[in-house]
């Protein structure tokens, strides 16, 4: 069973089919004490960096999520704002504590070339590292599809599992141990994305 | 590199026989009388197969009376399709967007109640984020040049100039703009590349450009003296002679970076 953590940031529901279609037999754990259940995770989100951590917060699920990734080493998946709440610190409007996963900031996207717009909206090539089993099987830098202002840079580069370029490097997927994120939109990128959730439904970390 | 997207737009209104309602694809010309052409959830299936990059529902009823049998469309989708969608038509308030969400929409699509309380934008964009608002903004040219926004539909003229409105919204929180041209709605004659290049000249924010597109080389236009993000389009795909893949693969020879892959 594969648990998406309803904390009240966005749909569930274009996840929770995704996963469905994919084999996924999953569930919305709308209560921390749900999560135990759960073989594997995933925090999904949309909207803000502060309201996320409210929201994690109030709800009570800061602490059972660190126990799940630390001490039951499940495997957990993040994406989009799910992913970016995974870093130390996020600095969309003000400067916010993350969940601390990832040795990184969230900061906002700034291309170096002036005709590319912020948000990053629409699907980008990304490319991954080599023998990632999470890319396991897809064409070779195909494309996802990302919805962002706010990127994760990374302070430790082995974390960095893909990136993809706008206006420089921008990081497109982070991995650490059992912890896997993507800033894209697996559940939204068509067939890829529906092929990188089944890896990750088979991916023993 | 990001790619330039197609965007299929499938419009709607409630058909009703006897106690039993539901929504029907159609499409109009300049606005005007809506024909029915089919089934939105079914063509939504199609263009996934064709690869679309996006797609936008729109609600041309606009009404609170369909707005089940609308969610009850936007749910199925959801369900079938697993690519990201936009869904427009009467939206009014903070809760008609949460209920849109819920229901399986990435983006919400927000036009007459954006220019009757401009608030809505802030409001919507605070709770939501930016990057689920997205202005709609209908518009017609006006005789000695200049355009004007129109609501409702395109029956109600509000004197708002497009490329200043559309400064606005970006200010107040807007994360996309989607321009349609009245004049051109259904004609085949071609986007409004002056107006298109106006507003992505003057915001930061992405702009789908749509009303007109009837050839290939006008999705070209679009992109490349337009300046848009996207172009959408409801009429060329939906009588099947063209398709998202055979645009796509023209629009590539024409040098413009689109997905390759499916």
């Amino acid at each position: 069973m594969t648990g998406i953590v309803d904390y009240g940031m966005g749909n569930l529901l274009s996840v929770f089919n995704a996963f469905e279609m994919a084999g996924g037999n999953a569930f919305i754990c709308s209560r921390p004490e749900e999560l135990q259940k759960a073989e594997r995770l995933v925090l999904p989100g949309v909207g803000a960096f502060r309201d996320c951590m409210r929201n994690l917060t109030e709800k009570g699920f800061t602490e059972v999520l660190d126990d799940y990734v630390n001490r039951l080493c499940r495997p957990v998946l993040g994406i989009c704002l799910g992913m970016q709440a995974m870093a130390r610190r996020g600095f969309e409007g003000g400067e916010f504590r993350g969940l601390g996963w990832f040795d990184a900031d969230v900061v906002r996207l700034r291309p170096s070339d002036p005709s590319l717009r912020v948000p990053q909206i629409g699907w980008n090539d990304v490319s991954w590292r080599t023998g990632s089993d999470l890319f396991g099987g897809l064409p070779q830098s195909c494309d996802f599809y990302f919805v962002h202002s706010y990127y994760m840079k990374c302070s430790d580069d082995r974390d960095v599992e893909a990136s993809c370029d706008y206006g420089g490097e921008v990081t497109a997927a982070v991995r650490k141990n059992n912890v896997f994120a993507t800033q894209f939109h697996p559940e939204k990128s068509q067939d890829h994305g529906l092929k990188m959730i089944a890896n990750f439904l088979g991916w023993r970390p | 590199m990001l790619k330039r997207r197609l965007i299929p737009k499938l419009q709607m209104k409630e058909s009703r026989t006897g106690m039993s309602s539901r929504m029907v694809l159609v499409t109009t010309i300049r606005f005007g009388e809506a024909v029915e052409i089919g089934d939105p959830v079914s063509q939504a299936k199609i263009y996934e197969a064709q690869a679309a990059d996006e797609l936008i529902f729109l609600d041309l009823d606009a009404s609170s009376d369909n707005r089940e049998t609308m969610l009850g469309v936007i749910r199925e989708a959801a369900e079938e399709i697993f690519m990201p969608f936009t869904v427009g038509g009467g939206v009014k308030s903070v809760a008609d967007f949460r209920n849109l969400l819920l229901a399986g929409a990435d983006k919400v699509s927000i036009n007459t109640a954006a220019v009757e309380t401009p608030d809505l934008i802030e409001r919507a964009s605070d709770v939501f984020g930016s990057q689920c608002v997205v202005l709609s903004i209908d518009y017609k040219r006006i005789e000695g040049g200049g355009y004007r926004v129109w609501t409702r539909g395109g029956k109600v003229e509000t004197g708002l100039d497009p490329v200043r409105w559309a400064v606005d919204g970006e200010r107040r929180g807007a994360g996309e703009i989607l321009l349609t041209s009245i004049d051109r709605d259904g004609t085949r004659t071609g986007l409004d590349l002056e107006l298109t290049r106006m507003v992505a000249e003057s915001v930061s924010i992405p702009i789908i450009t749509s009303g007109g597109a009837g050839v290939a080389a006008h999705f070209v236009d679009g992109f490349l003296a337009g300046k848009a993000d996207a172009v959408s389009a409801g009429t060329y795909f939906c009588f099947r002679d063209e398709n998202p893949m055979q645009t796509r693969s023209r629009i590539k020879n024409a040098g413009i970076p689109v997905r390759l892959h499916t």
